[in-house]
């Protein structure tokens, strides 16, 4: 494997990150390379999250480096972090749609806000990008509260990837829906990622979409990454958390044929 | 070479090769947009394109989509367009684009015939009726809500009863104080000014205490009621409407108003009387001090004029309005509350509707009561 050519993507150092006394990450390092998808796992309210809104600079860190395509997150509060932004995209846990635009105008927000263009190639780029992800027209003329959890999800996903960012961030893409829905939404991720050379940075719980998806896992636990790589080699991982996630009832259910 | 995007031309006979380069993304869409359009009188002449791609440095959906719509206008008028040279990186998703904006939607013209607006005159009056029906409803399913308690006396929500009480009657009373205070100093001073004039000094008193006591105390205590407990009232119960809550207590048995609605207009009942009590004694303080300092009129005379100037009935004119006003209050803050529908812009709106409305509604009913109560002669 060619591993170490690939240029990385986002760079996080001895990050420490925690609120009043307690601590969440705990001097964490992790590399995404370019291109690749990562699924990040770890126990509910194990910082997995906090991770991802910390790189995003939604959170103040305690000490650390985090650089995400060259930008240094968090370092000076406000315009590096804003630079940084129009490179990323980012897919929270409900959309987080806003509630006051239909979905067309969701999606073409980020592209109004941040390029010039005509309204009638702004519609016509955000319909695209509401036709990428597998929504109609007829779609991009409802207001969030009449979308179904599978809508939503397509939705803040093509206003994710409005302004055709590098990186996207996803917060549990997939919980929530039906496993038809999720694994289609898991091949709608998959092709993006092909189509659009992105680089996705995935938190999950889903471990179908960590099989088919993910080029690689990261495993947080205890405020560290203690593992990290493909499926096959977090089967084979030793340490004791790993085991009991990915050896559970549910997981040996799912995946008989891998081990 | 240079990452600015340009579109090259060459024209051999009728067929004309577009030559994209530099980089064809989002960051460069103003520049991108005016290319694509300025080729668009030689792309009329033309038979037939070609679109060599191998310039390009960087492409994006938005680059990708101006390419693929010149080259599908160009397809429309049945010529022949030809896409050459693309990178293997950019094929899937220039063929991604292929497939979208397929559809015409029909444009959403703004057309406003008097047919429109007649629709929209029509609609608006459905709404005042609806809400008056709103409001109707309310009241009957929090008196229906009363009868259940009175017949179970049990079931009333007390703790919740004491809480709303503590919330819109004892946090509001500093504020509730304060601007009474002033309003009753205002008064006394603008009177003490004017009627001086004409020697009518003494006359300020009886101004001060049947102003004070009838209306303004018990009207501006309704109005800071409205604006501080109201919106409260209705903003929670919409935010619970919106985590669906409410229909979670529904689900378990439980009716929302029993619950949620009844405490709160109760309490509300309870604390605007003695809100408007406390108002009308502070404003009194306030007409008091003013008479005291600015118009030279020791305590002693001012309690003795009140005296003379006031009786019990003007009192009981201002409290009997006050649970009147409660009641509506509390009811239109609630019932506002439950029409929140999902967006956080409906929540705006619904509590600004349930203040202005309260605060409108409070004003007629004060008229009303003065008609009421100048012809049972009190």
């Amino acid at each position: 494997m060619q591993e170490q050519e690939l240029p990385v993507a986002i760079h996080v150092e001895d990050l420490v990150v925690g609120f009043g006394r307690r601590i969440v990450i705990d001097h964490l390092s992790l590399d995404v390379r370019r291109g690749e998808i990562l699924g990040l796992v770890g126990a509910s309210g194990g910082g997995k999250s906090v991770l991802m809104r910390t790189v995003i600079g939604l959170i103040a860190r305690r000490s650390g480096k985090i650089d995400v395509m060259g930008s240094d997150i968090g370092a000076t509060p406000g315009c590096r972090t804003n630079q940084a932004a129009q490179k990323w995209g980012v897919l929270f846990q409900q959309g987080a749609l806003f509630s006051s635009l239909t979905a067309l105008q969701n999606v073409a927000f980020p592209l109004r806000e941040n390029a010039t263009m005509s309204d009638e190639l702004m519609t016509e780029i955000a319909n695209a990008k509401l036709e990428m992800v597998g929504l109609t027209s007829e779609d991009g003329a409802k207001f969030p509260s009449e979308l179904s959890g599978g809508m939503t999800k397509r939705v803040a996903l093509a206003r994710a990837l409005a302004l055709d960012p590098a990186i996207v961030f996803l917060d549990e893409p997939t919980s929530g829906l039906d496993p038809i829905a999720a694994g289609d939404f898991d091949t709608l991720i998959k092709t993006l990622q092909k189509t659009l050379g992105l680089t996705v940075f995935m938190v999950t719980h889903d471990l179908a979409s960590l099989n088919t998806v993910c080029d690689r896992v990261a495993a947080l636990a205890d405020g560290k990454i203690v593992a990290i790589g493909p499926m096959s080699e977090l089967l084979r991982s030793e340490h004791p958390w790993v085991k009991a996630y990915f050896h559970g009832k549910r997981s040996m259910m799912l995946q008989p044929k891998v081990m | 070479m240079t990452n600015e995007p340009l579109l090259l031309t060459s024209a051999n006979g009728s067929a004309l090769e577009l030559r994209p380069t530099g980089s064809w993304t989002v960051g460069n869409a103003a520049v991108l947009e005016q290319l694509s359009a300025s080729i668009a009188p030689q792309l009329a002449r033309a038979q037939s394109i070609t679109v060599n791609m191998s310039g390009v440095r960087e492409l994006d959906t938005l680059g990708a989509w101006l390419i693929e719509r010149i080259s599908r206008h160009f397809a429309d008028g049945g010529q022949h367009a030809r896409l050459v040279g693309a990178a293997d990186d950019y094929i899937d998703l220039i063929e991604e684009l292929r497939q979208v904006n397929r559809r015409h939607d029909p444009a959403a013209t703004k057309r406003m015939s008097i047919a429109d607006r007649l629709e929209r005159l029509g609609r608006a009056a459905l709404a005042a009726v609806l809400d008056l029906s709103a409001f109707l409803q309310m009241l009957g399913a929090v008196c229906l809500a009363t009868f259940g308690v009175l017949r179970h006396p049990r079931s009333f929500r007390l703790t919740s009863l004491v809480y709303q009480i503590y919330r819109v009657g004892w946090q509001a009373l500093p504020i509730v104080i304060l601007i009474t205070f002033l309003i009753g100093a205002i008064i006394a001073q603008q009177g003490f000014f004017h009627f001086r004039k004409f020697g009518a000094e003494a006359y300020v008193v009886d101004m001060v205490g049947i102003l004070v006591l009838r209306e303004l105390g018990v009207l501006i205590v309704a109005i800071m009621v409205a604006g501080r407990s109201g919106s409260a009232y209705t903003a929670e119960l919409g935010s619970m409407k919106m985590r669906e809550e409410i229909d979670a207590l529904s689900t378990m048995g439980l009716d929302p108003v029993d619950i949620l609605i009844l405490p709160r207009v109760v309490a509300l009942i309870v604390a605007l009387p003695i809100l408007a009590f406390i108002g009308a004694v502070a404003a009194l303080y306030g007409g008091g001090f003013v008479a005291w300092f600015y118009g030279g009129m020791s305590p002693v005379t001012f309690i003795a004029r009140l005296h003379e100037a006031i009786s019990v009935t003007h009192f009981e004119v201002g409290m009997i309005k006050a649970p009147f006003m409660a009641l509506v209050i509390g009811i239109v803050a609630c019932s506002e509350g439950l029409r929140v529908k999902g967006s956080a812009e409906s929540l705006g709106k619904q509590t600004t509707t349930s203040v202005v409305k309260s605060i409108f509604l409070v004003i007629v009913l004060d008229g009303l009561f003065a008609v009421f109560f100048a012809s049972i002669g009190m």
